[in-house]
């Protein structure tokens, strides 16, 4: 019997593949994500409330409110980097997910971790090329869709 | 002359190559798992003394090699030609190991597989009488993969539940004629010989998070298994131990699935067949999905299971190192991952 279209009638590479996704699912264990979103929620929350801690200390001993915010964030990017430099975020990280990927912390992670690897391979092309590496995409991309969103925000307040 | 080639993908060497000698060096964490007293080596800093981690892993390949050589009582000199592998682009370490050691050098790349793809094609040299002595090895490095395939090292991110963790391990071994088996004098030690091979096809399921490797894999694994079992006419059973190469926890599971969908006995695959990558590593070290890397299962191979072999404890077996072919720009342009699997027999005198 020809198939009038010429139509292959076995199953295409394309279903056998979403077949077998399926089945290998089955025997993948699945993130904990109540736990992991616990554990982000609980430390990420400590890290703001910290951070508020210490804005509010700084702004009681004089500091203006500006100042006192700028102080905090440099404090949080310099400890991050510190410990990224001495190999203990990616365990905090491990165990914490989100919680400190999301702060400013993860931030400065995502600078020094390339900016440490690519060390070997040179100041420039080594470091200067790599170290945007993972921050990079995340901030083309994000600085693009914020134009877009501008772009839209434009137009609605024209018409 | 001899036409070696049974059914459609294996061989049966008429000479039968002699497992000569063999030397392996890892990594701290594998020395902290439970083959450790099985390695020459093991490390104190994955380092190893070098400026960079490609130069460490580099060196750890040439001491497992020089290993091998030294444990065969032979010199570099009377090696024909050396067979080896890694991860890393354009084989830096397999390549800079070559560059120290003054021996013909051709390099491979099999992915995970490396190890049992120089293992055969070893064979066949000696087989075909290329060569008297044949040194094969492989080696891969948690750092440098890392590196190269993923995030870098410090990088903060949560390894998924099926993410396996690239072994830093590196392992060589001698492969030499039998006619030569005068010179091999190693007492109360039981000869191994190489048996058979079978060359595997690459083949794709689909899979394309670079985190499932193992159910990457073992489809391929599960085909070269099986037509090895048809072209030597052979039960499961036939072996003491099939070990596939770095499948993992999960890919172990799906194998083990897929076999008994074959048609194979639960009962026999249960008790014949283990996976390199669930041997060198315990689930509480936080590896995850298991080992995984071309040293997963030349490590294994070459410290665990051919001393188990020397010792007798196992008398036959089959090695079937597995291999993730993609590329490190294949994921990006929405590839799946094709699959690999060498399989080759060893067999105790």
């Amino acid at each position: 019997m020809t198939n009038v279209n010429g139509e292959n009638k076995q199953p295409e590479k394309k279903d056998i593949a979403k077949a077998y996704g399926k089945y290998a699912k089955q025997f993948t264990p699945k993130p904990s994500y109540f736990a992991n979103c616990l554990k982000a929620f609980i430390v990420g929350g400590a890290l703001c409330t910290l951070a508020l801690w210490f804005q509010n200390t700084l702004i009681d001993t004089g500091v203006s409110e500006k100042d006192a915010g700028t102080f905090v964030t440099i404090t949080f990017v310099m400890s991050a980097q510190f410990l990224t430099g001495i190999g203990v975020f990616d365990v905090i990280a491990q165990f914490a997910g989100a919680g400190v990927i999301v702060p400013i912390t993860g931030f400065a992670n995502s600078m020094v971790a390339p900016a440490i690897e690519y060390k070997k391979e040179g100041p420039v092309l080594g470091v200067g090329a790599k170290i945007f590496s993972v921050a990079g995409p995340v901030l083309v991309c994000g600085i693009s869709s914020s134009m877009i969103v501008g772009i839209i925000y434009w137009f609605i307040e024209k018409f | 002359m001899v036409y070696k080639k049974v059914g459609n993908q294996s061989v049966i060497f008429s000479e039968k190559p002699l497992i000569r000698g063999r030397g392996t060096v890892v990594g701290q964490k594998e020395g902290e798992g439970p083959l450790a007293k099985n390695f020459d080596i093991i490390l104190d800093d994955d380092m190893y003394g070098e400026k960079s981690w490609e130069k460490a892993e580099s060196k750890m390949l040439k001491e497992a090699m020089m290993k091998a050589v030294n444990r065969a009582g032979i010199t570099e000199k009377d090696i024909d030609v050396m067979l080896s592998g890694d991860l890393l682009n354009q084989l830096m370490s397999s390549s800079f190991m070559a560059r120290d050691l003054h021996i013909p050098f051709l390099g491979l790349y099999g992915a995970c597989s490396t190890m049992t793809e120089s293992l055969v094609l070893g064979s066949m040299l000696i087989d075909g009488g290329f060569a008297k002595n044949v040194l094969v090895g492989a080696s891969s490095h948690f750092c440098t993969a890392e590196r190269q395939f993923r995030m870098p090292v410090e990088h903060g991110n949560q390894r998924p539940p099926s993410a396996q963790w690239t072994a830093t391990a590196a392992g060589g071994v001698v492969v030499s004629s039998a006619s030569d088996v005068a010179l091999c004098s190693s007492a109360g030690q039981n000869r191994i010989r190489v048996e058979s091979a079978t060359v595997g096809k690459v083949i794709d399921a689909g899979i394309k998070d670079a985190n499932q490797m193992g159910a990457a894999m073992a489809p391929a694994a599960v085909d070269t298994l099986l037509n090895h079992l048809e072209d030597t006419q052979r039960s499961l059973d036939y072996y003491d131990l099939v070990a596939t190469g770095d499948l993992g926890f999960i890919g172990k599971d799906i194998m083990m699935d897929l076999l008994a969908g074959a048609g194979l006995n639960k009962k026999m695959i249960f008790s014949h067949y283990d996976d390199c990558g669930t041997m060198l590593f315990t689930k509480e070290q936080d590896v995850h999905g298991g080992g995984s890397g071309c040293g997963c299962s030349a490590c294994v191979f070459a410290g665990h299971l051919l001393k188990e072999m020397e010792q007798g404890k196992i008398k036959k077996l089959l090695l079937m190192s597995t291999g993730a072919m993609l590329s490190t720009i294949s994921p990006f342009q929405g590839e799946s991952i094709p699959g690999i699997a060498h399989a080759v027999s060893l067999e105790v005198e």
